[in-house]
Order: C-alpha cells, then structure tokens, then sequence
C-alpha cells in the first residue's frame, strides 16, 4: 500500500470514505511527515493538538454518517488567513503575539467541510515576495534541489510554506493566496499545481491584505482534481465582502474530464519575452503541442499591454499596501515600541515590526499616490490596468483559454536574487497580467528543467470561467504526466 | 443693507463658505453593524471592523445611502447615479485603520441650494456637494498623567458632509444658514441636529475683500459647535484678517480653532494641518450605484419641507412672511400650529402658540414636545373667546391655568366662574350701582370730560369680577351716561 501521505486528496477521500483508513491516522501520518520535514521551514505554527482532535471529530461525524465532502483531509494554512485562537502573523513581526478571535470565511467553510488542520503555512511577509525569503519567521527551502547539487532552493513565493507543504507531502492541500502570482509561481517552483481563481470568487474576509482589489484566495495541491475539490470548499458568495460576487459556485469536479475537443486556446506572442530559457520555451510549445493532440484549436493572439503589466503591477499593488498597512501601528494589537511621542512610537513600532520588502512598497505606494505624483503614476497605471483587462476581454471573444508558461525560469538558489528587487519581481512577468484582470489562472506541473526542477504551465480563462480552466488543465496534465517528485 | 466691515482705509465685504458635518439618524455605524447610541461605556460599540482588525472589510450600510440621498432630496440637489469610496490616509490613533473612508471626487450628492429667511427677505444659497464619510474616534488626554486613551465608540458612525458655495456674506447670513440646515435635516429625519453631542459641527471657511474684487485668502475654522460661536467666529476672524491687511500684512492659508472662552480664533500647530491625503478609490468598495426607481422611492417618503410649509401657511392662514417662518423652523410647532388654526383663525393661532405658548415653554425652560397644553386644548381655549364665553383678557389667566394643571380651559372656566356676563340685566344693575356710587365723576363727565368713560367701564368690570362682556358694557354705559 502506498504511504498515506502519497495519495492524491481525491484518493484519500475515497480511502475515508471506505474506511481503509481513520481520520486519525492520516492525520498522524502527515504530522509525522512534518516533524521530519522541519527543516523546510514551511510552518509558522504548527497545529498538531488541532490537527488530532479535528480528526477525531472527523471519524465521529463519519461513524454517524455526517462527513462532509473534505472530512478528516489534512490541510496546511497560508499564514495569512486568520484563524480563531491560532497565532496569525503574516510572516510579519508587527503581528507579534497576534491571535484572532475570529475565523475567515475561507477557513470556516473548510472546516464546515470537514478539513482537518496541520498548521499555519510560512509566507513572504504579508505575501509580499516571489520567494519566501522576506519572511520574519525565516525562509522556506523547497524540498527539491538541482540534480548534483545540494544547495537550498526556494519554493517560490509567497505561498512559499503552503507550496513546499504540499510538495513534500506534509499537507495533501493548502491554501494559499495570490496577488500577483503568489499562487501560481510557488505552484510552477514547487511542482504542483496552484489555482488562483476570478478576483471575487473566493471571499477575503478575514484575509490578511496586502492589495485588495488584487488579492484572491486559492488552493494549492497535487493535482487538478484536487484543486478543485478544494476550490469547491473554499469558493462562494460573501456579504462581509462586498467585493466578493454571488455567481453560484459550480460542481468542479463534474466537468474535469470533459476534454479539449473543439476548445480553442489562444497562445499570446507577446509572452515570448527576450531571455526566456530554452527549456520553457521548450515546454511551452510541448503544451501547445499536447493540446492540440486532445482536439484543441490553436490560435495565436495578441495581448498588446503585457510589457506594461509588471510596471503597473508595481504600482496599484503598493499603493493599496501602503494604506493597508496603516493600520499595524502599535496601537491595537500586535508589535508596539515605545516613543517619547505618538509620531515616535508609530516609527519605532513600523521600524521594527516591517521587514525590507515590506518598508520598500510602503514607500512605493506613498509616493505614488502622492499629491503631485497620482496622476503619473496611480492614476495612469488604473488606466493600463483598463488596457490590460480589454486586451484579455479582446483576446476572450476568440478564444476560450490561454496558455503561457507560469514563471520564467525554475526555482533557484536562496540568496541568488534577493538582492535585486527588479530581478524578484521579474518572476511575476506571466502571472501578473490575469491578476491584473481579475482572470482566473492555474499552474500545472508540466516538466522538468536541465537540473531536474519542475516548470509549470499556465492556463488563464474567462471571468469565473474556472471550469473550462480546470477542464484544459485536466489534459494538460494527462498528457504532461508529470510523476517527479523532490527528494526531501 | 449689506454686511461690511469699516476698516480704517475704507469698507471690507465678507464671504463664506460652511463645512457642516452632519451625524446621520442611524442604528448602525457607515460600515458596520456597531451601534451608534450617544454615551455608552468607551469602547463598548465597537466591531471588527471598526478597530480595523487585519483582514475586516467595510460594508455599506443600506439605510445610511438612503439617509444621504433623502438629504440630498430635502436641499434641492442632483443626486449622482454612481458615486465612490475613497480612503483618505493619515494617522492618528483613534483612526483605527490610518485612513477615514470618505468621498473625494465622486459624492453622492451634487449641487443643491438652501434658501434662508432672512429679516429684509429671503436669499439663496448654494450647495456645491454632500458626501458620506465615516467618523473617527475620540483621543481622551485627560484620563491619565502620562498616556491618552482612545474610544472607538464613534469610530465609523455615518456622517454627511454638507458644503456650501462661498455665497454667504455675514454672520448673520452664516447663522441663519446652519439654522435652515438643521431645520431640513430634522425635517427630512437624517440628523438630529444636536450641536452640544457633535451630531452637528461646522467648519467656516473665511476671508474678506474689497466690495466687488476677487476672493481673498480665506482660513479655515475647525468644528465649531453652536450657532452663536459660528457668528462670532466669524466675526472675530473677519476683523483679525481686515487688521492683518489694513497693516500691510498677508493673510496666511491656514486651518484655525475658535476659542469660545476667549472669544477668538488661532492657528492650529502647522504639523496638525500639513497633511497629504493620499485619496485613492477605496477597492474594497464597489462603486455605490443608485438606480432611478430607488431614488423615486426614497422622494415619495419625503415630508413637506419648511419652505413649502411656509409658502402654505402664508397663503391658508394668512400669517406674515415672519410668522410663518418661526412656526415651520420645527417640524414639531409647525405642526402643532397646523392643529390649532384648523378651523380657527390662523392669526389667532399664531398670536396664541408664538406668544403665549413659546413665551411660556421658554420660561419653562421646556420643548414643543414636553408641552402641557395640547393643540386640542389651546384650540379649545381660542374657541372659547371667539364665541364669546370668556374675555380675551381673562383667556391669558385661563391658559396660565392650563399650562400649570395640563387641564381644558372649559374645565377651568367652569371651576372658576370665569364665564363672561351677557345678562344686560345684570351688568345695567353693575352700572347703576358705579354711577350711583360716583355722582361727582358722572357729572364731571357729562360736563365734558369725556376721558372719565375709560373710569366707569374699569368700575363695571372690577365690579364683575372681569366676567362682563366689555362691549355689552360699552353699550350700555354709554347709553346711560349720555342719554
């Protein structure tokens, strides 16, 4: 039999629901796997009292045949998602002893489902990174390294802890979040899939923000079928978010294997950007290829405002995070450093309690929505991001989903880009464009690079068109067969 | 005649503009579902949201939009299709999230106007925009030697922003605009109006000038909180900007604070006003989108406003322009006037519920509301004079009655044999009696000192106790003196 923490989710639930195994020992399975796994890094809190006495309310309400549709699946928490009386940090040292006393909405329909809770996954402080290095509580090393080399990579970030969680088989699911690619790229490093839904699929109540018309909740997982299991769980209309929307929530499952026949798929030319490495390239068009093998139409489009997308990204993203932010000033909860003044002790405390990065967009985002300085940069960026959406909205009416890589290159080494910011946000080039859009997109693993790190595949589709998303990255993966599994 | 100032080089003409902050009738706060009750224990209606706690999200409040739009509606004004949220950043520890939710470049509510009544008619003045925004909390510094203490209690109650034009041009005008303001919004039910609580605080932006040249530099004076600082604010920092520039000075942009002890206006510290907003849409709002059938239906609940009140009172009850001004100013002694003259004589209602009444409710120091003579009754008394049972001079001693037992005039009429004499029989015999009793005055009259008749009609009534009906004794006096 295979280990319990090698099965897919959808096998585990299959596994429960037959009673070849309890509740209970999954869960003791995967905290076993995270006590070894510790040097990854990749929790915050870990949670394994929560985790027993989640699974054993599990087997309670199977053994009265009231499972719900994730019951006693074991799952990781990006440290984002507030989770009542579980320390909630957001990688950040201003949230010090922080604890909610409330539950978001995500969380709470995954436990109303029946997950069980491993812990709070590691994070790039406030999701702000491409690499889980700005976090407070340290950086998370993937569980893969480069053939021949045993240098410690990153998982790609921000859902950095969530990603190697489920790489490593600690957490059969997680979930992440994903502003500009914080779910898709860790995805693509890590060798899993990661689905970032349409902006206001998922609700954002209780959702630490960073930047609010951006940021989305999604899972992360081993395989389409999984993530959408997960999605279904997660998804929904909320009225403590106004911008979450009341389109119903679909059987996700249903159509997964529906196929490719007939599907149109729009390739963008201009996501071949200069210095992309051959091997993505490579393995892009080996998905065109897979594609059209299952019966698709392949169309090139054209997405003019892509080159401009990154930049404007750097733009509306800080700005919200800059007045987002205000509110971790000492005053309330969590860090406070003295000051002989209210003016010194909100420096003392920001000073202290915000990581590089963070100090870095803050100031970013204060200056461009400064008096003098809005109509360059804020107000301009709002306009391309207007450009950005049409192009898609444009590109929409022929096809039915577009494929691109995710990132431009596999994982690499901690400390190799972290002290180049424009290098960093560079990851983002590919993902950043459906954020933008508010599209729903998702990577699946798609194949290996010259060292034997995984490169994903992007799909993006219509607004809550994650069905047909989910329907072309079902094949995507079939045809793919990625089986590589890291090492750690 | 026009407000000036008489400087030393010659005459100075005012102009102002008013902020007025206006707390919106509301259980619960803008964004929140916390309750908005004035006085609760610090700290104790405060949400999630309020306190800003990572990952909380606003959410409009349904019955605050349709406050804003009624507003809207009660000042004439266009009210804006689509309107947006911004976030107007600064920190400050009783701003929970170091940003207020505001209305920047879109408010739901466009120009409108305010007419006010003034004593040599009426003048129009300009709304240029009301907008919604959330309040801040409350900084205490005086609960403890070292540190401050922060209420959130208030942190996020709706408040409307009502701005008018530049158009008012002295004290006066500026007090009598606040007064029609207020009286519109008790009106329409959107604010109470209570300036000692702060639901209703003005800021009055003002600067002086040459009659007819451009605007000056004008100053802004913060959250003043009654009608009669308002004018004094104003007129102080009139005067102070005329002195500035009559010295050869400039007068500085700059935000001020009416002192009302001393009477006077001074700057605030230049680091409390330097401030750059940052206004950005806030994204977790949508745009705020009315559609034409709920604006239609938010017009339909709308009271008959004062000036439409007044208009009607002048024309149904034939009161003065004035009258009719002071009677509609509340809705509660429009209405209780309404009550009284219907059926009646609308003068004699007014003379009855302005003098009399308002007189006594003043120096009971009580409301309209807590008034111990109903409509119904004073009705009953003014009845009681016009078909003749009591003398309009003994109706003042009946309504006293009223007011001090809250019984009917009929009652205390009754009671007190105050009814008017009519009997001629009886008041001949009066009249006999005085004349009997001062035949030295009676011949004195008859001998042409006709002023003595105003004497033997005093007799008669002192004689009846005040009951005889002054013209019955009129009549026959006269009849018996001079026939």
């Amino acid at each position: 039999m295979t280990a319990l923490t090698d099965l897919t989710l959808a096998a585990a639930r299959e596994g429960l629901a037959a009673k070849r195994f309890s509740a209970r020992e999954l869960a003791e399975a995967h905290l076993t796997a995270m006590e070894r796994a510790r040097a990854l890094n990749a929790f915050i809190t870990e949670t394994p009292e929560r985790a027993l006495a989640d699974a054993a309310a599990s087997d309670a309400r199977r053994s009265r045949g009231e499972a719900g549709p994730l019951d006693g699946i074991p799952i990781a928490v990006k440290d984002l998602f507030c989770t009542a009386g579980v320390a909630t940090t957001a990688g950040s040292h201003i949230l010090h002893g922080f604890r909610p006393t409330y539950e978001s909405t995500v969380t709470a329909k995954l436990w109303q489902a029946g997950a069980v809770m491993l812990g709070k996954a590691n994070l790039d402080e406030f999701a702000m990174g491409s690499s889980n290095e700005t976090s407070h509580h340290g950086p998370v090393v993937s569980p893969w390294r480069r053939r021949g080399d045993n240098r410690p990579l990153v998982p790609g970030g921000s859902s950095g802890g969530s990603a190697a969680a489920v790489a490593a088989r600690i957490a059969m699911g997680a979930t992440g979040t994903d502003t500009g690619g914080s779910i898709r790229q860790p995805a693509a490093f890590s060798g899993i899939v990661g689905l970032k839904p349409t902006y206001g699929r998922c609700s954002r109540w209780g959702i630490v923000a960073f930047a609010s018309s951006l940021d989305q909740a999604g899972p992360l997982a081993r395989s389409v079928r999984d993530a959408a299991i997960l999605l279904g769980a997660m998804a929904g209309h909320d009225p403590k978010d106004s911008t979450s929307v009341a389109t119903p929530v679909p059987d996700y499952e249903q159509t997964l294997q529906a196929g490719v026949k007939g599907l149109r798929v729009g390739i963008p030319r201009e996501y071949r950007v200069d210095g992309m490495p051959v091997e993505v390239e490579a393995l892009w068009q080996r998905g065109i290829e897979w594609l059209r093998a299952g019966g698709a139409a392949i169309e090139e489009i054209s997405l003019p405002h892509t080159r401009y997308a990154l930049p404007t990204y750097y733009i509306v993203a800080p700005a919200e995070a800059s007045s987002n932010l205000a509110r971790y000033d000492g005053v309330r909860y969590g860090l406070r450093v003295p000051g002989g003044s209210v003016d010194a002790m909100y420096a003392n405390t920001r000073g202290a309690g915000f990581g590089r990065e963070v100090r870095r967009r803050i100031l970013i985002g204060t200056y461009v929505l400064s008096a003098g300085y809005y109509d360059a940069y804020y107000r301009k960026a709002q306009r391309v991001r207007a450009l950005v959406r049409r192009d898609f909205d444009q590109a929409f009416a022929r096809v039915d989903v577009v494929l691109t890589p995710t990132a431009p290159s596999a994982a690499f080494a901690i400390g190799e880009k972290s002290g180049d910011p424009i290098a960093m946000y560079l990851n983002d080039v590919f993902t950043v464009p459906a954020s933008l859009a508010g599209l729903p997109g998702i990577s699946v693993p798609a194949g290996l690079d010259a060292h034997g790190l995984p490169l994903g595949l992007q799909l993006i589709g219509r607004p809550f068109d994650e069905p047909t998303v989910l329907q072309a990255a079902t094949a995507l993966e079939t045809a793919a067969g990625f089986t590589a599994r890291p090492e750690v | 005649m026009a407000y000036v100032i008489e400087g030393a080089t010659g005459t100075w003409e005012l102009v102002i503009g008013l902020e007025v902050h206006a707390q919106v009738i509301s259980k619960a706060k803008l964004f929140s579902g916390a309750s908005t009750d004035f006085g609760a224990t610090p700290n104790s209606q405060v949400s999630l949201v309020d306190a800003a706690m990572p990952g909380m999200l606003p959410v409009i409040n349904g019955h605050c939009v349709e406050q804003a739009v009624k507003t809207g509606l009660g000042l004439a004004a266009e009210i804006n299709r689509v309107s947006v949220f911004d976030r107007k950043n600064y920190f400050y520890p009783d701003l929970p999230a170091g940003y207020q939710i505001s209305q920047y470049s879109q408010p739901i509510v466009g120009k409108g106007r305010i007419i006010l009544d003034l004593p040599d008619g009426t003048r129009e003045i300009g709304i240029t925009r009301l907008h919604l925004e959330m309040d801040a909390g409350k900084s205490l510094h005086d609960q403890h030697p070292t540190a401050s203490f922060i209420d959130l209690n208030r942190a996020g109650v709706a408040l409307m922003e009502i701005v008018s034009e530049p158009d008012l041009r002295s004290p006066e005008e500026a007090g009598a605009y606040v007064r029609k303001l207020r009286s519109i919004l008790r009106y329409v039910g959107t604010c109470d109006g209570n300036m000692e609580e702060g639901s209703l605080r003005v800021d009055a932006n003002v600067s002086v000038r040459r009659a007819g040249a451009q605007y000056g530099t004008r100053c802004e004076i913060k959250n003043v909180n009654s009608v009669r600082f308002v004018m004094r604010a104003i007129e102080y920092e009139a005067k102070r900007q005329v002195a500035v520039l009559e010295a050869g000075g400039t007068v500085a942009q700059e935000t001020r604070l009416y002192d009302a002890n001393r009477g006077e206006t001074r700057p605030m510290r230049a680091k409390e006003e330097a401030h750059d907003y940052r206004y950005f849409p806030d994204p977790d709002l949508l745009p705020l989108e009315l559609d034409a059938a709920f604006i239609a239906r938010v017009k339909a609940t709308l009271p008959e406003l004062p000036d439409a009140k007044k208009e009607r009172f002048i024309r149904d009850f034939k009161l003065s322009p004035y009258d009719a001004g002071v009677l509609v100013a509340e809705q509660a002694s429009a209405d209780y006037f309404e009550a009284v003259a219907r059926g009646r004589s609308g003068k004699a209602a007014a003379n009855w519920v302005m003098g009399d009444l308002f007189g006594a409710l003043n120096k009971a120091g009580r409301d309209i509301a807590e008034t111990p003579v109903s409509a119904t009754q004073l009705g009953g008394l003014i009845d009681l004079i016009e078909d003749g049972t009591i003398s309009g001079r003994l109706a003042k001693e009946v309504f006293e009655a009223m007011f001090e037992t809250g019984r009917d005039a009929a009652q205390i009429v009754a009671e007190r044999g105050l009814q008017q004499v009519t009997d001629s029989g009886a008041i001949a015999a009066a009249i006999a009696a005085v004349i009997g009793a001062n035949a030295d005055k009676v011949a004195e009259y008859r001998g042409g000192k006709d002023k003595l008749f105003g004497f033997f009609v005093g007799q008669v009534m002192k004689a009846t106790a005040g009951k005889a009906n002054p013209k019955l004794v009129n009549d026959l006096l006269r009849k018996k003196l001079d026939g």
